[in-house]
């Protein structure tokens, strides 16, 4: 890859970490209950559009900046590991459960459902 | 906007360069193909869950508050090297080719061992503030 290209890797990893801060901020602030909802729109609407862009059929420097950096950076493992854990440890057993496999459900279901939506556009 | 709301959104932004940076540059090393195990992805994933086991314990149960630290190294950092988005690209390629019980034991081992590794790092910095 071209330093350019690793520039924008740069660039936008930082876009996508800062829009699931504002993201997960603006749902979180409206959201009642322990579920962590923040996170899980920030998955969800992530996983979609990355379905989209394999739909799409980018390829390349494409598919590494606006995939893998800004969308990669945009959802996270780690966090929605960190809610699922501290969850249990509050006691919230059936949410951290829900937590864990619904994220994961309806993350496959937005992926698939996003590519079939690229494939026909 | 005041001075730490700045800060705090600088600090993200790098951190999340910075975790974006390593993510692609160790993905680079891989070849495509047909789908397999996504060691890669998987690495980052447990590695970051570890880190932000301690980072998250560590910065709000022992240190004093800070502005910047939890952006750059936790909502910056470890939330842009770990990703959700492309293990469900990954687990729809290996269902396309039939490869249901990879899909499977790779989901499975993501969340059971993402878990486990944040608890352990969790664990360990609590178990260090007790003897200390």
């Amino acid at each position: 890859m071209s330093p350019a290209v690793w520039l924008g890797v740069a660039a936008l990893g930082g876009v996508g970490a800062l829009l699931r801060f504002f993201v997960d901020g603006v749902i979180a602030a409206r959201a009642e209950g322990e579920f962590p909802i923040g996170t899980f729109v920030v998955n969800v609407t992530g996983a979609a559009t990355l379905g989209l862009l394999a739909g799409l059929a980018l390829t390349g420097d494409a598919l590494v900046l606006a995939g893998t950096a800004l969308l990669g950076s945009y959802t996270t493992f780690s966090t929605w590991m960190l809610e699922t854990q501290r969850l249990v440890e509050e006691g919230a057993l059936l949410t951290a459960a829900a937590n864990a496999l619904v994220s994961l459900g309806v993350g496959l279901g937005a992926a698939a459902l996003g590519r079939l939506i690229g494939a026909h556009l | 906007m005041p001075g730490r709301d700045r800060r705090e959104l600088a600090a993200i932004l790098a951190g999340g360069a910075i975790g974006a940076l390593v993510r692609v540059g160790l993905l680079q090393t891989g070849a495509a193909g047909a789908p397999s195990w996504p060691w890669i992805t998987f690495a980052v994933n447990i590695l970051g869950a570890f880190m932000l086991g301690y980072f998250a314990t560590r910065l709000q149960e022992r240190l004093p508050l800070s502005a910047y630290r939890r952006p750059l190294l936790g909502t910056g950092f470890c939330g842009a090297l770990t990703t959700f988005s492309t293990v469900q690209v990954e687990l729809l390629k290996m269902l396309d080719a039939h490869r249901y019980v990879l899909a499977v034991a790779y989901a499975g081992s993501s969340i059971v061992l993402g878990y486990a590794s944040l608890h352990l790092a969790t664990a360990f910095v609590r178990r260090v503030r007790a003897v200390a």
